[in-house]
């Protein structure tokens, strides 16, 4: 039973982690709190749901959500938020309104579009599930554990292996430095949008197969709970983010399980938030040069 | 009749947008839960009149009292973080709120709370009435801010809300005077609550949703943060449209969000604040026609 719960929280945190990491990557870079990032969530999951209903392919409905979503938020990036940001004195509220801005806009939109009905993935698995000792996955849970490995491998590889990993580090330790050794950090930026709206949306798309559900207010609780877990990851820092995303996962499986009526689910992670913040203000991991 | 009613309505976000505005105009917090506050006052009063039988009128202060006290203890959090850290907690605090007032039967849980109209020296308060009412919290906390922007409280808020550090280093007490302002912003918006509740006669938890709190601060930031005509002209119009356009209603929260992203990025003190493109045109047509009063400058 433990173990079950035990591997349930990490599951979930995982995707919690991924659905946190790009608002983790954009803050990194343009120290901005995106809480947009929730709205290309819902967007990415109705482009999941959309090229999977067309095609019956779940592969090239991830490839096309995080694709369709990443476009769109590099374009959010570089046509409102850097003006926003390369402007004189500009105190740090203009672009979370911003982006609290943008987030009702895409929900709304997504509601308009569609409609407020809720849509059905309806995925199908050839296997049943996988039981090792007295802990039980289904079918949907190793596709998407699968995935989200797959997707932190690659991002780890971009930011770890490559040159452009290497200088949206270089931006994110010191935007003027970086910009001195001639590291563009245009590109960082627009390199911090497309995996962060991209992950976001294939976020959405998972979580939509995972219920089997996309509908439009779907951003409302992960735009708050993605928040928590960048915060508690030490803002900025890809590590952390997956760390805290599985910690906020246990404690929300773990706590659900076993004092059940205490409270609702989505407030476990606020709960937990407020505990941590008041006791170590700085997140749970943080950087060793800062 | 039906135009008592939507005024009353307007009202009400017109006292909402001004309390929001002392915390996130003169202070500079960004605080993205004030529909909380709105709901915890709306709360306090209907269950003091519906299970303790207590007066309207005495539930107002009650209302104020207990959602500064809630203000206050978001202020105490806000010590300890760093501006957008708040601003992730006090939308935490907006959904744990409407959880609560969901989950709990003690809120009447999903089935909401009727109330009953009060009465006022044994005649019941009419939408008028109401009108009377809200008008004059509107000018009471009109008064108070314009007091309040004087005093030493008012000087003090704009220094923090300039430069923290700074304010600090001067020996203003940063975080006495933030708690105050989140106290007071706050105790605003839950006396309205009360009146609230009872103009509508019945409150459910989704009144106060995270979506309530983006259409305040909507107002206030389409008006013109730190400002007192800003946030009242924007609550005028946001809160008129949806009146005067019947189509518009169902595109509500797109026009807010489009509206929001559009100030933000070509005119982030809005329509009517300091320096505006509108305020620049009227000095224009009126060279020293208005006064320099309003010394703020945000973003």
């Amino acid at each position: 039973m433990l173990s079950q719960q035990i591997v349930n929280g990490i599951m979930i945190g995982s995707v919690y982690a991924l659905t946190a990491m790009g608002a983790t990557l954009i803050y990194g870079i343009l120290r901005i709190l995106d809480i947009a990032n929730a709205g290309a969530y819902a967007v990415g999951a109705y482009a999941g749901w959309y090229m999977y209903s067309v095609t019956e392919n779940i592969l090239l409905a991830f490839v096309f959500a995080m694709l369709f979503t990443g476009i769109i938020g590099v374009l959010v990036q570089k046509f409102i938020y850097f003006p926003i940001i390369s402007k004189p004195n500009v105190i740090a509220i203009v672009p979370l309104i911003t982006s609290v801005g943008l987030f009702t806009l895409t929900g709304d939109m997504l509601r308009l579009i569609f409609g407020p009905n809720v849509k059905n993935m309806n995925m199908t698995f050839k296997i049943n599930a996988v039981e090792i000792g007295n802990v039980r996955i289904s079918a949907e849970w190793i596709f998407i554990v699968l995935l989200t490995a797959t997707l932190f491998f690659v991002l780890w590889f971009i930011l770890n292996k490559t040159k452009l990993g290497l200088a949206w580090r270089a931006t994110a330790a010191d935007t003027e430095i970086a910009k001195t050794m001639g590291v563009n950090v245009h590109i960082s930026m627009a390199l911090s949008y497309v995996l962060g709206y991209g992950f976001a949306a294939a976020a959405g798309t998972m979580v939509g197969v995972l219920y089997n559900s996309i509908y439009p207010t779907m951003g409302d609780i992960p735009s708050y709970k993605m928040l928590a877990i960048i915060v508690l990851g030490g803002l900025g820092n890809p590590l952390g983010t997956v760390v805290a995303g599985i910690v906020i996962g246990l404690s929300e499986t773990l706590v659900s399980a076993y004092f059940g009526s205490i409270m609702p689910r989505d407030v476990i992670a606020f709960v937990v938030l407020i505990i941590v913040l008041l006791v170590k203000p700085s997140g749970l991991v943080t950087r060793k040069n800062t | 009749m039906y135009l008592t009613v939507v005024s009353v309505n307007i009202g009400i976000f017109i006292l909402l947008a001004l309390s929001l505005n002392i915390i996130t105009g003169y202070a500079g917090q960004p605080a993205l839960g004030h529909a909380a506050f709105f709901g915890i006052g709306a709360y306090t009063s209907a269950i003091l009149t519906t299970s303790y039988g207590m007066n309207f009128w005495l539930s107002i202060p009650f209302a104020f009292i207990m959602a500064g006290i809630m203000g206050g203890f978001l202020g105490l959090i806000s010590i300890r973080m760093r501006d957008d850290f708040l601003a992730i907690t006090s939308i935490g605090i907006n959904f744990v709120v409407v959880a609560i007032f969901q989950y709990s039967d003690f809120f009447g849980g999903s089935l909401g709370i009727s109330l009953k109209r009060p009465y006022f020296f044994g005649m019941k308060v009419t939408a008028t009435g109401y009108l009377i009412l809200i008008g004059l919290m509107i000018l009471g906390t009109v008064l108070l801010i314009l007091k309040m922007k004087r005093s030493w409280f008012g000087l003090a808020l704009s220094s923090i809300r300039n430069d923290e550090t700074a304010a600090a280093s001067f020996g203003i007490d940063v975080n006495r005077y933030k708690v105050l302002a989140f106290t007071l912003g706050t105790a605003i918006a839950g006396m309205t609550g009360a009146v609230y509740a009872h103009h509508m006669t019945f409150i459910y938890s989704s009144d106060f949703a995270f979506i309530v709190s983006i259409s305040i601060l909507s107002m206030v930031v389409i008006g013109g943060i730190g400002t007192i005509r800003g946030p009242i002209f924007g609550a005028i119009l946001l809160g008129a449209a949806p009146e005067l356009f019947r189509f518009f209603a169902d595109y509500r929260m797109i026009v807010y969000g489009g509206l929001l992203v559009f100030m933000m990025r070509f005119q982030s003190q809005g329509f009517l604040g300091y320096d505006s493109v509108l305020v620049r045109a009227f000095k224009k047509l009126f060279p020293g026609g208005l006064k320099k009063k309003e010394g703020e400058i945000i973003g």
